[in-house]
This record gives structure tokens, sequence and C-alpha cells, in this order.
């Protein structure tokens, strides 16, 4: 008996192994986290470039840098790698690293899936990114790909496309299973349902949306394979089939994909902020309840984005009121934000900067949200730029400033070392003004006018895109920055404590910095 | 102030001002000139307004927290985090708040779908990437092209004043009169679009989506298609020409008399220059925007005409590309869509342009009979 315990205790001991075999072998979650966030750095990096590629184009009325046929696929794959490359695996990364810490955990419950998971995504990623040097060009249809402009009048590189995201789906869904199973099984003694870190709640939350939705776009996405190659009518109106269905199906899995983009970023503010205001959060439990409700209400919501497709008034106005309902669990979560900096001792290092840009600029994108919301006044808004400036309000700032704000805050934890704080909060401040500058003049073009996905405009836009391609190279060039914070964090510099954050909570501040290659070994015990 | 700070500021609005004087700089909607129009503009600011008040309020206290409650001015945290009644009133109030929103937003939405009694009926259709506009009631139809040349667009001509905004031929209606627009479309999805009539209303194929529009000022209105549909999405605009209910009746006389003529323009005898002059003119509104003005398309997605086997040699097959299309391509059947005559200039021209010089011509008899043949 006892030699059983030794040989576990040696195992426990041993570090990662060497070389690039403990990259592709590894099923240790603060590995496989890493992975997953540098992995989606480089994504956010090549998404970006797109993003300068299609402002530089934009910076002027008259086509000057590249054609139309590029510039769409421009826009298509700077929307593609932004949500699936760069936002979900970045929060599949934080949650790689936080969950089993937060929760007391040694690992992640599934770690062989955890690797294959990851390791999927590469392989997603070079598939779709390689149809750029196909014959015929990458997908050019949005990212929505709307059918039949995906199908019948799609480049031959959709069938990759296709496959590409079915390869994505299956790493996602795996991750979920794992998420849950994780948070299900794995808590240390004591801590009950309502006793978990929100970070933690948000992404069990997340994780059942993933499962939900997932498997409905591999659904459409099959179904458009089989429309492609295998003579099957599901979208096409000439053989009988119906273009509005891939709409309903794709909005069915692109609502609560929005959340899954921005419920772990609400979890990891509601640790952010207490932490810097030194006051515990205000309503853990109706921060709970609220993204269970807007969970809920994310599968109620589908068609507000399809208001102008021409659904029946009963139907436009059912997801007119339940769109509007949305907001109000929204709400809720800003109100308690703001009462948890109220009456605290603040101080303003760079996860708390970014924790509050997010707070209110994610309320500017809600705002212009709940204006969408209002069927009648959609059928102006529709396809426009406001509706850029409102995803982007709500993905830049909300979802990209959260996983900085996690980044900045958890950096010591990781690394054993404190980061450039002067530098951060340059890099806060470029990318504030940057992100501003970019996005808020295009409600002004939404409204005046301008549809979204166009390469050339008319002149009376001019002035707003030439403002607007300024802030987005400001904002792209300092993202550059970011990078060199990081690496620099993980070179070395002064020693973080176990805790660098006076009013920060939870378990994981509880291990030493960094923290060691297997943690939790034997579960604390939560009172 | 230093007399520095004083140049510098002369100095930068010296360089911004060209900039600001470019253009309008338009901050909101357009109100329009429908009732529709003018409804959505009060429930937008409406909803802006309620927006801001609460911006206000919350950012207030927030901004108010972060001057007043900070560590650095000595402050101490407080230890409350609940209170049932406050967390009870911000989810009740801005209940409320929507409800009230709700109701105009209802009201709206029922007139816009109200497409009853209607004084006159158009069929609007998308087409890559070209719009046309069929009056039911008259028998007659036509298709609308942007009428900006590449020049401009690519920047070796001066922009004109309604550059991309522009086409050959508007959209006519009555004013005054309520309007049914019957849309659909003939390859992928595109949308209707004009803002100061607050229409917006996506054409599918397979689909017929009704909307309708009563303008009473006439003028000239413009807006473009929203809905991504390939290459030239941003090249497509939508131009309505509102006109008195007399210029209207005028103008419907002239166009039923136009498509007579051109329908007795098939029994006319054409010679090669003819149709080659006339060829060109179909060729670069409804061919070039994918086979280029010089033939060589943009393989692979749209195939090189210069030089290719079936413009040389095949003339049947040449014929049955342009009737027909090729099903399941970007390539439409131009059969319905063009007339006798200039399906076979069309192809006469092709046949004979950017050195594919066969010297053979197609007349409109031999489409006639091709086309009355299947
Ligand atoms: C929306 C884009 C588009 C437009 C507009 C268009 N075509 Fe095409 N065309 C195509 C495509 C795509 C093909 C290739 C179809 C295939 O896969 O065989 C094609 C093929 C052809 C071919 C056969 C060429 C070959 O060598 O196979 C002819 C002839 C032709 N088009 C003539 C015309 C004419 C005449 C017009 C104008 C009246 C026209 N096209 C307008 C897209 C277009
Ligand atoms: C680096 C800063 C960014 C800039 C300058 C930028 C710029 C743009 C622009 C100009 C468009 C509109 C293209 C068009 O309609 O023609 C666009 C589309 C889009 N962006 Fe971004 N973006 C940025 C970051 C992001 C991020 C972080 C995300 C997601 C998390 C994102 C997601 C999207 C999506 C989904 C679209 C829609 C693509 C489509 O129309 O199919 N973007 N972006
Ligand atoms: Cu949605
Ligand atoms: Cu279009």
């Amino acid at each position: 008996m006892s030699a059983v315990i030794d040989t576990h205790a040696q195992d426990h001991h041993h570090g990662p192994a060497k070389g690039i075999t403990r990259w592709l072998y590894t099923t240790n979650h603060k590995d496989i986290g890493t992975m997953y966030l540098v992995f989606s750095f480089a994504m956010f990096l090549l998404g970006g470039t797109m993003a300068m590629v299609i402002r530089a184009e934009l910076f002027q009325p008259g086509l000057q840098i590249v054609e139309p046929e590029f510039f769409n696929q421009m826009t298509t794959m700077h929307g593609l790698i932004m949500v699936f490359g760069a936002v979900m695996p970045a929060f599949v990364g934080l949650a790689n690293w936080m969950l089993p810490m937060m929760i007391g955990a040694p690992d992640m419950a599934l770690p062989r899936m955890n690797n294959w998971s990851f390791w999927l995504l590469p392989c997603a990623f070079l598939i779709l990114v390689s149809t750029l040097f196909m014959s015929g060009g990458a997908p050019n249809f949005g990212w929505t790909f709307y059918a039949p402009l995906s199908t019948t009048y799609g480049p031959p590189s959709t069938t990759f496309f296709i496959f590409a995201v079915h390869i994505m789906g299956v790493s996602s869904i795996m991750g979920a299973i794992n998420v849950i199973a994780t948070i299900l099984n794995l808590r240390a003694p004591g801590m009950t349902l309502m006793k978990m870190p929100l970070f933690v709640w948000t992404w069990l939350i997340t994780a059942f949306l993933l499962i939900a939705v997932m498997p409905v776009l591999a659904g459409v996405v099959t179904m458009m394979l089989m429309d492609i190659n295998f003579g099957t009518s599901f979208f096409n109106a000439a053989g009988g089939g119906d273009p509005v269905l891939f709409q309903h199906v794709f909005w069915f899995f692109g609502h609560p994909e929005v959340y899954i983009m921005i419920l772990p970023a609400f979890g990891a503010v509601s640790h952010i902020i207490p932490a810097f205001a030194r006051k515990p959060l205000f309503g853990y439990a109706s921060m709970v309840y609220a993204v269970g409700a807007i969970a809920l209400l994310s599968f109620v919501v589908w068609a507000h984005h399809m208001f102008t497709v021409g659904v029946p008034l009963a139907g436009e106005l059912f997801f007119m009121y339940a769109t509007m309902l949305i907001a109000v669990p929204t709400g809720v979560k800003v109100f308690n934000w703001v009462a948890t900096m109220f009456r605290g001792a603040m101080t303003f290092e760079a996860p708390m900067l970014f924790a509050v840009a997010f707070v209110i600029l994610f309320t500017i994108g809600g705002f212009s949200g709940l204006m969408l919301a209002i069927a009648p006044a959609d059928f102006q808004y529709h396809d426009t730029y406001f509706v850029v400036a409102h995803f982007h309000y709500v993905l830049v700032p909300g979802a990209i400033f959260g996983i900085f704000a996690s980044a900045y805050f958890w950096l010591p934890k990781w690394t054993g070392n404190m980061y450039d704080e002067t530098l951060a909060k340059t890099h806060f401040w470029l990318s504030f003004v940057g992100m501003n500058l970019a996005f808020f003049p295009m409600h002004f073009l939404g409204l005046a006018g301008m549809p979204r996905r166009i390469p050339d405009y008319a002149l009376q836009f001019a002035d707003f895109n030439m403002v607007s391609s300024i802030g987005a190279f400001m904002f792209g060039a300092t993202q550059l920055l970011f990078l060199f914070i990081v690496v620099k964090c993980a070179r070395g510099g002064e020693k973080a404590p176990a805790k660098p954050w006076d009013g920060a909570e939870g378990l994981e501040w509880t291990l030493p910095s960094p923290a060691p290659y297997h943690t939790f070994t034997t579960p604390p015990e939560v009172k | 102030m230093g007399v520095h700070t004083i140049r510098a500021g002369v100095l930068a609005g010296g360089l911004l001002f060209p900039v600001w004087s470019m253009a309008d700089w338009a901050l909101n909607m357009p109100q329009g000139v429908t009732d529709t129009s003018q409804e959505i503009f009060s429930l937008h600011m409406t909803i802006l307004w309620i927006c801001v008040v609460i911006g206000i309020v919350v950012f207030g206290v927030m901004f108010w927290s972060i001057l007043a409650h900070r560590k650095s001015e000595g402050h101490e945290p407080a230890h409350f985090h609940e209170n049932t009644t406050v967390e009870i009133l911000w989810t009740i109030i801005p209940f409320i708040i929507l409800v009230v929103m709700a109701i105009p937003a209802t009201a709206t939405l029922i007139d816009m779908y109200d497409t009853e009694e209607s004084d006159l009926d158009i069929r609007v259709t998308g087409y890559q990437w070209k719009w046309r506009y069929d009056y039911i009631n008259d028998d007659f139809g036509y298709f609308s092209n942007m009428a900006t040349p590449l020049d401009e667009i690519y920047n070796r001509d001066d922009k004109g004043e309604n550059y991309l905004l522009e086409v050959d031929n508007p959209l006519v209606i009555p004013a005054g009169k309520k309007v049914r627009l019957l849309l659909t479309a003939n390859d992928v999805i595109h949308s209707w679009w004009v803002p100061e009539f607050g229409v917006k209303k996506d054409a599918i194929p397979g689909f017929i989506n009704e909307t309708w529009t009563r303008v009473d000022e006439p003028g000239i209105y413009r807006g473009q298609c929203t809905e991504l549909c390939g290459r030239n999405h941003g090249f497509m605009p939508v131009v309505v020409k509102v006109v008195p209910q007399e210029e209207y009746d005028a103008w419907v006389v002239e166009q039923v008399a136009a498509a007579e003529t051109e329908r007795q323009l098939t029994q006319k005898d054409w010679t090669l220059d003819e149709l080659m002059a006339r060829g060109e003119q179909v060729y670069n509104t409804a061919c070039a925007a994918c086979h280029q003005p010089d033939g060589s398309g943009a393989p692979p997605a749209f195939p090189a005409l210069k030089g290719s086997a079936i413009v040389t040699e095949d003339i049947p097959a040449h014929l049955d590309r342009v009737v027909n299309g090729v099903s399941g391509t970007a390539m439409q059947a131009f059969g319905p869509q063009l007339s006798e005559v200039d399906l076979a200039a069309v192809i006469t021209y092709e046949r004979n342009a950017w050195g594919n010089n066969t010297g053979e011509m197609v007349t409109p008899m031999q489409v006639f009979e091709y086309k009355s043949q299947q």
C-alpha cells in the first residue's frame, strides 16, 4: 500500500518533458492552456492583419489596393479567424489554466482528450488558411456564409472550408465536454455550486451552449456539403430547396455563439473588478441567474438577424420582444459591476483598466444592440456599418479586452514574474483610443447609409472612413506591444508573490507563483 | 496661452481643414420622405435618448466612484455585497422601459407589413449585379445597371457627385401613390434598400417578398444593395425617380411603345457592323462585370471569352451558354433577360471582338428560332 502511494508521490514531482514532445504529447492543463493562448494570439494577429487590409482599402473611396474578390475573401477570413481562431480558443486557454486551479482540481477531467482537442485546431486553421492559395481563392461569402452564395455560387475551396469548420466544431465540443466534466466532478470538497467562482460558472454555462449549438453548425455545413457535392437541394430554390432555411439554422447556432464569445469574459471581469475595488462582488447570486437567463434566452432570439428576410409579422414581433428581454439580465450584470466599484477602494493597474473599459464599452455595444432589437428601426440599421460598429463594440472591448484583462491579471501566476506596468498601461491607452477611433465613427457611417461588406463607397462616407482606418492602424500596431510585454514578462522581471493583488480572492492565489507544474494533487478544503 | 499653442492650433486646423470641408460628416439617420421612414426615425431617436439617459446615470455613478472611491484618495472599502430591494428595482425598471418602447415599435411594424390596397405593383428582381424592374400592370420591364465608369472606380478619372450611386435606368414611380414592391432574385440573395423611404427588404431566389412605399415628394432617391451578393455587391445601387402622376403616365406610354419597337427590331435585316455596335453596348452592361471588357475574364471563376473554343467555333454551344446559362454557376440564362436583338448582337460581338475575328454573324431571327425550338 505504502509503495503505491510512494510512486504516486514521485509521479507528481516530475516536471515537464523536454523539447517538442513536451508540447505534442502533453496532457498537462497548464501546457495546453499555454498552447491555446499562444495559438489564439497568433490567429488574432493574422485576423488583425486582414482587418488592416480591409481598412487600408477603405481608407479612401475608389479601389486602390485589392480587387473586390480579394476584399470579400479578407472580410470573410477576418471574421472566421477572429471568431473561431482568436476569441474562442483564447477562452478555452484561460479555462484550461484557471478552472482546475480555481476549483482545487489537479488537472482537467479528461487530459488526453484535452491534448487532442487542442491539436485539432492548428489542423483546422491550416486547412482554412490554405484556401487562400487555392484556385478560385478563399471563401468570399462572409463569415455567415449564406446560401446560395456559398453553395451554388461558392468558390471550389468551399468544401475545404466545410471540412475546417467540422474539425473546429469537434475540437470545441470536446473542449466543452471536458469543461463540464471537470467542473461537475473535480471540485474541492466544500465547494458547492453556489460557491463556485464566477469564471467557473460562466464557463459551465458556455460549455452547455457549445454542446447545444456546435452540432447545429455542423448540420448546416453538412447540408451545404451535400448541396455542393452530392446534388441535394436543401438550399437551392431551383431544386425545391429553401435559402431561408439556411439562415434559420445558421443563426440558431449563431446567436448563442455570440454569447459563447462573451460569457467567459463576464466571468473574468467579475473576478477582476472586486480584486481592484477591494470589495466583494455585488450580487453574486443575481450574477449567476443573469448568466443563466441570458443563455436560455439566447436560444429564442435568432431571427433578430433576419428582420428583413420576410419573417411573418407574428414571428417578427416575437423575436423583437425576446431580444429586448435579453437586455434586462445584461443590464443587471452591468449594474452589479458598477455597484461593486461603488464605495470600494480602487486602484487602476492594467487588468482593472481593461476591466473598467470593458464595462463602459461593452455597455455601449449593448445600447446599440438594444437599438437593433427594435425591429422597425432595424430595417434601417440592418447590414450597414451600424451593425459592424455594434458587434465590434461587444467583441473588441468585450471579448478581447476581457481576455487582455485576464491575461494581465493572471500573468504573475502563470510566469512567476510581474509584467511591466508602464508598458501595460501604454498598451491599454493606445488600444482604448485606437479602438474607439476605429469603431465609433462606424455608427455614423451606418446611420448615414453605408452598407457593410463593400470594398468601395460613395463620397459622403469618405471622412469617417479615413478616421476609422487611422484608428484601426493604431489599434492594430499596438497589439505588437502586448506581444512584447508578455514575452518580457515570461523571460524575467520582478518576482511575483503568491497573491500579487490585494483584493484578489480564490484558490488560485493560495498557490505559489509561478504555479507549479502539478497543483492541488490533494484537494484543498473549502469552507 | 502661449504663442506655441496658438501656432500649433492654427497648424492643426490648417492640416485638418481640407478633410473637414470634403464632405458632410453626417451623424444621424436621415429622417426620410415617407411616413414609414419618419416613424422609424422617431423610434430611433426615442431609443437613442433612452440609452443616453441610462448611460448618463450608470456611467455617472461609475465615474463618480472612480474619482472618489480610490485607494489613493484614502478611501476605505465598504463591505456590502447584496441588496435585494435595489436588485429587484433595477430588474423591474428596465423591464418597464422596454414595454413602453415595444408599444410604438409594434404599431410601426404592423404598418410596415400592411401591403394591402396598392395603386401599383412592381416586381423587383435582384441579379448578380443589377436590378430588374417589371411593371406588372403595364407589361414592360427593364434592367437597372450601375452607371459609374470603371475609370472613376480605379481612380483614373475624377469621381462624380453620385459616385457609385448612379444607374442607367432608375425605377420610376408616381408621387403620392401606394406602390407595392414584389421582391425576388434570380441567383443569390440581394437586398433592396432606399434609406429615405425606410424600405429595406431581401430579394431571395424562390421567394416573393412584399413591401410598400408611398412617396409624396418628387425627386431622385438613392440606395444600395445591402446583402452580400458576390464580387460586385458594392456596385449595385438602387435609384428611384419619383415623378408627378401625369409625368408618370406619359413615361409609361413611352415605355410601352419602346417595348413594341424593340420587338419589331427582330424582323429587321441587320448588318455585321450594326450588330457589333449594339453588341458592344450590351456586352459592357450585361457581361463585362464577369468576363471583363477585354474578354479576358477572371479565371478560374469567370472564363475568358477571348480565344475560347465555344466562342470561336461552336455556334450552337455559344447560343446555348448565353440563352440557357450554365446551371449551378454564375453564368445566368440570358434568354429571358435580353431581347432577341440583344442576344444576337452580343453573340456576334463576342465572336468578332478582341481578335476573335470569326467573321460570323448570328441574326435576331436565328436566335428567335433557336429559342422557339426549345
Ligand atoms: C455573373 C457573372 C457572369 C456574367 C454577368 C456573364 N457570365 Fe458568361 N460565364 C460566367 C461563368 C461563371 C461561366 C463559366 C460557366 C461554366 O462553368 O461553364 C461563363 C461562361 C460563358 C460562356 C462559355 C465560355 C466557355 O468558354 O466555356 C460564354 C459564351 C458566356 N459566358 C457568355 C456570356 C455573355 C454573352 C454574357 C452577357 C450577356 C455573360 N456571359 C455574362 C459568368 C458570367
Ligand atoms: C483589430 C481590430 C479590428 C478591426 C480594425 C476590424 C475591422 C473590421 C471591419 C472594417 C469589418 C467590416 C468588413 C466589411 O463589412 O466590409 C469587420 C468585420 C468583422 N469583424 Fe472585425 N475588426 C477588428 C477586430 C475584430 C475582432 C476582435 C473580431 C471578433 C472577435 C472581429 C469580428 C468581425 C466579424 C465577425 C466581422 C464580420 C465579417 C463579415 O462581414 O462576414 N473583428 N472587421
Ligand atoms: Cu443574435
Ligand atoms: Cu448585394
